[in-house]
């Protein structure tokens, strides 16, 4: 399967993505941001058919010399096939195109990796904080938010006359 | 900042809010719905209330010591979530499971999938006006956490399931136990299908209400029975059989319509699967190693290894079962660095208390080698993974969980858009969000 899938995508897009496969029992791909949009409507509309967005999380890699990664999950129902797709971001404003158009659950799930990494997400329909409130400052789950930091405290939320 | 709900409301429209604290918002969530009468024109959920930051606590703990926080993710199966956790780690050291330690594992899995559906429906049922469900519900549950309590020694915060196995054997007797809570759990499978299955009240506010396509539902990257109830055949146990599942016979409802009753319905019949799968783990089981005596308390091991050493072998008190050196062969994955070392040895011989503090102390214990890894269990909302990323210490880089009930929640604003603002609350039971699993 890991040389069919290296063949059909090196094939379609020759240039902007490669074909990692370093863990255990997962096919995993880069690509880079300008092509994700396209390469990801081709997964799951063209013949391969990842119909499914899985999951989708950030990694902080900016402790480690890189900067920040987009971490996709998608799954073929059809084919009951599992695909891990990554996109490398800088380190200084990462921004990459937004899924929300593709895939119905990537609205919530950007909202969080932004909530989150502060990745901005081109294209969202709404992009603002999930699970933490408005008004927090930092994006918690990046390296350099220390773990036990306190927020100041916020102003009372006068309600509108 | 005002919702977005707020925003976008039109002139003559009614704001309502539901929650965060509202009594039929299992756990802590808001609905805001804009109302033209009481039809639904808009709706916003609001969630994070129960955010506790899984995530980057998991991060700053070692992998052996975070496995507690996985027991409050899902809080109804806990043990779901304990396996998902391990066996993404048994994935990333490749360890192979015993045979004993994984029909433990699909036990406990199916005790807590069922309990997961009971406490779903009954919450669902309850507040369709139907108590009675409820009240049945609750008392089978209770057979089953009998179970679990039995041979975990909680009822809910378990940790039991261990990185490479388990962590303690089955209690002598449990057999009579499981075949009780399977024989009153099917009663009341019994009784709830002739209480709700023609019940007309039940099906006015179930029937055709909450429709999602399987379009949708696959788009939202829906899973579990919430996903089937569209008749889309996608289990974790069938499409990548973990454990023993492939060797168990049990089959996969589909639902059809993707309605409320679809989802209430394909999780009573998945009950039935689970018991099914429950008795053919208990008949196949093979008794554990007999236990003779009443054993010793720690004080009193560690008094009597002062004076001489204590001959082996040596049996501790219940409190500390499963921390015996001659159960481990068939509980936990063979291999060192891993498993906590044995308690009797702990406690009556100076290697013991080393490989005890070298399995604990910061920096020691469990290092995974570099790599990423993702795994996934069927939990009983859904596809449980977890995301692990190591850079080779002893506690992940990342540790990110895939969530069922988060792709489900999402959904919500788009079901209740179009229906009366009463269909809110069995749409929103039907899909049991769970606030642990949810908000992380």
């Amino acid at each position: 399967m890991a040389e069919d899938l290296t063949r059909v995508l090196t094939e379609k897009f020759p240039s902007g993505l490669e074909v990692h496969s370093n863990a255990p029992g997962d096919e995993v791909i880069a690509v880079g941001g300008a092509v994700l949009l396209e390469v990801m409507s081709w997964l799951k509309e063209g013949p391969l058919e990842y119909t499914m967005l899985l999951d989708l999380t950030c990694l902080d890699e900016r402790p480690l010399g890189r900067g920040l990664t987009m971490v996709y999950h998608l799954l073929s129902l059809r084919r009951n096939h599992r695909l891990r797709v990554k996109v490398f971001l800088a380190a200084e404003s990462p921004a990459v195109s937004s899924l929300a158009g593709l895939w119905k659950n990537a609205n919530w799930l950007e909202r969080e990796a932004y909530d989150m990494f502060g990745v901005a997400f081109a294209g969202h329909p709404d992009l603002r904080r999930i699970l933490m409130y408005e008004g927090f400052e930092g994006f918690p789950l990046r390296k350099d938010y220390p773990l036990r930091k306190r927020q100041p405290r916020l102003k009372e939320r006068v309600p509108d006359a | 900042m005002p919702e977005r709900v707020a925003v976008e409301a039109r002139r003559d429209s009614l704001l309502l809010n539901l929650g965060p604290s509202h009594p039929a918002m299992h756990g802590i969530i808001r609905v805001m719905v804009e109302l033209q009468g009481e039809k639904i024109l808009n709706a916003e959920l609001e969630i994070g209330y129960l955010h506790r930051g899984f995530e980057k606590t998991c991060e700053a703990k070692t992998y052996f010591n975070l496995l507690p926080y996985t027991d409050r993710l899902n809080y109804v199966s806990p043990l779901i979530n304990n396996l998902a956790y391990a066996m993404t780690m048994e994935k990333m050291l490749g360890l192979a499971v015993p045979e004993r330690a994984q029909a433990i594992r699909v036990l406990m899995s199916e005790l807590s999938r069922v309990s997961d559906h009971l406490t779903a429906l009954g919450a669902m049922a309850m507040e369709t006006g139907a108590f009675t469900v409820f009240l049945y519900m609750m008392k089978a549950r209770e057979y089953l956490w009998d179970v679990i309590e039995w041979t975990t020694g909680a009822r809910m915060t378990t940790s039991y399931i261990r990185i490479g196995g388990v962590r303690a054997d089955l209690e002598p007797g449990y057999r009579e136990r499981v075949a009780l809570a399977v024989k009153e759990t099917r009663q009341v499978l019994k009784d709830v299908h002739g209480l709700l299955d023609g019940n007309k009240i039940f099906l006015n506010r179930t029937r055709d209400v909450g429709v999602i396509s399987r379009e949708d539902a696959v788009s939202y990257g829906w899973t579990g029975p919430c996903l089937r109830s569209t008749g889309v055949y996608y289990d974790v146990r069938k499409a990548r059989p973990y454990l023993i599942y492939d060797r168990l016979s049990f089959e996969v409802p589909l639902g059809s319509r993707g309605d409320n009753f679809d989802r209430y319905l394909v999780r009573m019949l998945e009950m039935e699967q689970s018991l099914r799968i429950i008795e053919q783990v208990t008949a196949a089981l093979p008794p554990g190693p007999a236990r003779t005596g009443t054993g010793v308390e720690p004080a009193e091991a560690i008094a009597r290894s002062r004076r001489k050493r204590e001959p082996r072998p040596i049996r501790l008190s219940p409190t500390l079962e499963g921390s015996e050196a001659d159960l481990y062969p068939g509980l936990v994955a063979q291999g060192a660095g891993f498993a906590v070392p044995p308690k009797e040895e702990t406690y009556t011989s100076m290697e013991g208390l080393i490989s005890h503090f070298l399995f604990f102390m910061k920096g020691r214990g469990l290092h995974p080698p570099p790599g990423e890894v993702y795994a996934s269990v069927e939990g009983g909302n859904g596809e449980v993974g977890f995301y692990i990323v190591s850079d080779g210490s002893d506690r992940p880089y990342r540790l990110h969980l895939r969530a069922p009930c988060f792709h489900l929640t999402a959904a919500l604003e788009q079901m209740v858009r179009g229906a009366l603002v009463a269909d809110i609350i069995p749409t929103f039971g039907s899909l049991n969000m769970i606030g642990g699993e949810l908000d992380r």
